[in-house]
């Protein structure tokens, strides 16, 4: 599979329709493996960085998973298509800004990807809409076995899998999961639940990682310790500490609903309006009107299957995929008109809304 | 009275005091003003407990002596610079750096997750091979021909087991 005809087809993140708890948008999952005997990315010689690359290809590519695959190194990659792989998860700033001796793998489905030579050898990762940490888990679990036929990974008994920096010692993995929490931002509580689940062992993040912002009340959870734990032990702990997020967001937009629906409803229908008629949107504008929308559609102000419209925007608003749909360079003046002509087309035809409440399950 | 209590990073007199409880375990740092700013801890969403408390174990009270990693040739001041490490074997080189890091750093010590056996297995055997190999050199050596030709078999038994598997990825030439 070419690069290009993974880029036209639709992200795995973009469809969760069907997922049964709404609040998670994606789960995924990482880990960090290195190979044994052979210095890190960022300590290896540049030849033995391509030489790691070709190894690391070779065999990521070759796992059943990765069947009809893009499998790429970094420098062959334009800045743009990049770009849109970080906007969908598929690989990290971090990646994106390597010159060479970096590669990445993606499956057909832009469920896995494998990056090869970013902070550690590979960083096996998984993405799976909705939340589904116990299917992921097993998901990346098979792939990791896959690769451990092939590729003698550094392992200590006592230390686990060893890797580039010891905040990843152990299991090297990160779960997390995006959540959309709308209402504890609406409500000011954020700060203080970001602060609960530090005090838990977990992090909070915005959506693109380390540093970046929470535009869309986009957030993402993961655990930060990695040894003295299973992996079944750690996803547990996840699980439990992200339902109670869900279960505080929900309480939340209770009282929203109940204490002044007017306003709540306000911004949702202006929200609304906004998308239908606007010429010029940012991105970040973009990503905080998506989001009303979004609530909007769990508080069923529009139908449940229009969620998914609104998940797969979140995506394709983006600064990278604005620039990709218009096929030229543009002005960043330029791409707030482009993706507001985008966003007139969809929300033309989306439901309109009902303001008659029902009960929320 | 007690000498002021020194910056975990910089060793300037530290006024900022923070007690963090993680997994019911107490991390204390002490930091000075500047290192505080600099380490965003006067947001308090924004900082890195794991990253600090890893440059603050890190502090050159320790003399910063000369380890260095025989296999890649990394040393305790590219630790500090990098924050990580040059390879695997770093970790056997610079454990009595890494053991004290892992306490405030991790939920535990020991690993306990998941363990590649199938790799393991295949370090056994190679490990088990070049032992093979020396005990049969050694037999050679002071012409004890019984115990060598023992040795030899053996090898070849530990070749065939390995055999397969290392045949895969040189297929393709």
């Amino acid at each position: 599979m070419t690069i290009e005809s993974l880029l036209a087809s639709q992200s795995e993140l973009t469809d969760s329709a069907t997922s049964k708890c709404a609040i998670v948008l994606m789960t995924r999952i990482r880990l960090a493996r290195n190979l044994a005997n052979t210095p890190f990315p960022g300590w290896a010689r540049p030849a033995q960085r391509e030489s790691i690359l070709e190894i690391c290809r070779e065999a990521v590519g070759n796992v059943p998973q990765m069947k009809r695959s893009v499998n790429v190194g970094i420098a062959e990659l334009t800045d743009l298509q990049k770009q849109i792989l970080v906007e969908r998860h598929l690989i990290s700033r971090e990646l994106s800004g390597a010159k060479s001796g970096s590669g990445v793998v993606i499956s057909k489905d832009q469920a896995f990807s494998v990056m090869v030579n970013e902070e550690d050898h590979l960083r096996i990762q998984v993405l799976r809409a909705g939340f589904q940490l116990k299917k992921t888990w097993n998901a990346i679990n098979d792939l990791d076995s896959e690769l451990e036929e092939k590729l003698d990974f550094a392992f200590s008994p006592t230390l686990g899998y060893l890797t580039a920096c010891p905040t990843n010692l152990g299991t090297g993995m990160r779960a997390s999961a995006m959540m959309h929490l709308p209402a504890l931002v609406i409500s000011n509580q954020m700060e203080k639940v970001v602060r609960a689940v530090n005090q838990l062992g977990m992090v909070v993040r915005g959506l693109f990682g380390e540093g970046s912002d929470a535009s869309g009340s986009i957030f993402q959870i993961s655990n930060q310790t990695t040894l003295g734990e299973s992996e079944e032990e750690i996803i547990r702990r996840l699980g439990s500490v992200l339902n109670s997020i869900v279960e505080h967001e929900l309480n939340a937009r209770q009282r929203l609903v109940e204490g002044d629906s007017a306003k709540l409803f306000d911004k949702i229908g202006r929200a609304y309006g906004i998308l239908q008629n606007s010429h010029l949107l940012s991105s970040s504008e973009a990503m905080n009107l998506l989001s009303l929308l979004r609530l909007g559609v769990d508080l069923g102000v529009f139908p449940d299957d229009s969620r998914s419209v609104i998940d797969r925007l979140f995506i394709e608003a983006q600064p990278g995929h604005i620039l990709h749909l218009s096929k030229q360079e543009l002005e960043s003046n330029q791409r707030d008109m482009v993706r507001a002509e985008r966003l007139r087309v969809e929300f033309g035809a989306f439901a309109k809304p009902n303001f008659t409440l029902r009960p929320q399950s | 009275m007690a000498s002021p209590l020194k910056c975990d990073l910089c060793s300037k007199p530290a006024t900022v005091h923070l007690t963090q409880i993680v997994n019911n375990k107490v991390h204390k740092v002490d930091l000075c003003e500047e290192c505080a700013q600099a380490k965003g801890i006067t947001d308090p969403n924004g900082f890195s407990l794991a990253d600090l408390l890893l440059k603050a174990s890190l502090n050159p009270e320790v003399p910063a002596a000369g380890l260095r990693c025989e296999h890649c040739g990394f040393t305790q001041n590219d630790f500090k610079k990098h924050g990580r490490f040059g390879c695997p074997q770093c970790y056997e080189t610079f454990r009595s750096m890494v053991e004290p890091m892992l306490d405030n750093m991790h939920k535990g010590t020991k690993h306990t997750g998941k363990v590649p056996q199938k790799a393991l297995d295949r370090q056994s055997l190679y490990d088990r091979l070049t032992q093979l190999e020396t005990n049969l050199d050694e037999a050679i050596k002071s012409e004890r021909y019984e115990d060598a030709a023992r040795y030899r078999d053996e090898i070849h038994q530990v070749k065939q087991a390995f055999e397969p598997k290392s045949q895969q990825p040189t297929h393709d030439d």
